[in-house]
């Protein structure tokens, strides 16, 4: 007979997803680009809508889109939350806030960690500015930013963020 | 404008879940464990294999456990030619419904077997159980036809 044990209580039943990812044209164009330590969008012909990262068309008109815009590393706040709970396989140590930012110029926003913060102190409407990798470690990767930091800049108003030029931010 | 190649990346998303199995899937899962099957009886006496927490007809909770045999009937079966990665065996196999001696409902597992032409409604089939038993439906490695005498 076999050696008395616990009874079962639990299993472990992960699910493991594998994808490979293509990225289209216009993403492939925007990482080539981040790989060379830029970040670029592409402007709707028919709204003006600057969208990054592009994705080849615009989602509000329907229509493809080419041009492509260079944009710098200052943004703007537009949503953010704290993040206290560690998530299992985050290599990232709780507490960290996580951010929605639109760069100057682009009228959408991406996700991005903010750090070199007070975290209380973060705000919506914020002026924060990217802090990328040493350029020896840049790759097709959106970390090769490793955070934005807040910028000493007056707050974007609400009813502006996501509308401000490429040239910056003039209150 | 010249041609652009596109990047293309592998990468893999898990889901690290982990569940708690209960007092009936829990009993369940300890038996495979011991190498033993359990089942428990329904309100209308039948016996079911894998036990349900909840009866199929009254919803009452279910506490009768029944130990069933590892020998069993073969009700139905589908032929897998080309089984994926994630299937449990590697060479052509069944999905097999199997009915186990002293059950009254039929329990889905797998079924190794030579080819398709070997199997038939009604044939005869013992577990083979996995090298270690670790409280998982895996213990059961698969069900194997038996050499009626």
């Amino acid at each position: 007979m076999a050696e008395q044990k616990e009874p079962v209580t639990g299993i472990k039943s992960p699910v493991y997803l594998h994808y490979r990812f293509t990225a289209g044209k216009a993403p492939t164009r925007f990482l080539t680009r981040l790989k060379e330590g830029v970040l670029t969008g592409q402007r709707c012909p028919r709204c003006s809508n600057v969208y990054i990262p592009p994705r080849g068309s615009c989602p509000a008109c329907g229509v493809a889109t080419e041009e492509e815009v260079t944009l710098g590393n200052k943004a703007t706040v537009q949503s953010f939350t704290i993040v206290s709970i560690p998530i299992p396989g985050n290599i990232i140590e709780p507490p960290y806030v996580v951010a929605n930012l639109v760069l100057d110029g682009a009228n959408i926003a991406f996700i991005h960690l903010l750090s070199e913060c007070v975290n209380e102190e973060i705000h919506i409407g914020q002026r924060v500015q990217a802090v990328w990798k040493p350029s020896e470690e840049w790759d097709y990767a959106m970390d090769n930013i490793l955070y934005f930091k807040p910028l000493d800049e007056p707050d974007v108003p609400v009813d502006q963020i996501g509308h401000i030029p490429i040239s910056g931010w003039r209150s | 404008m010249q041609a652009t190649e596109h990047l293309s990346q592998t990468f893999e998303l898990g889901f690290t879940y982990t569940r708690s199995t209960g007092p009936v899937v829990g009993r369940f899962l300890t038996g495979l464990r011991d190498r033993r099957i359990i089942g428990n009886r329904g309100s209308d006496g039948r016996v079911l294999v894998p036990p349900v927490e909840y009866d199929p007809v009254t919803a009452a909770a279910l506490d009768e456990f029944v130990e069933v045999g590892e020998e069993g009937t073969l009700v139905s079966w589908c032929w897998v030619n080309e089984p994926r990665a994630a299937h449990p065996l590697a060479k052509p196999f069944a999905w097999a419904m199997v009915q186990l001696d002293g059950a009254d409902v039929a329990m889905i597992h797998c079924l190794e077997a030579p080819g398709e032409d070997a199997l038939a409604t009604g044939a005869r089939v013992k577990v083979s159980w996995a090298a270690e038993t670790i409280g998982f439906i895996t213990d059961i490695r698969c069900f194997t036809l038996l050499e009626e005498a």
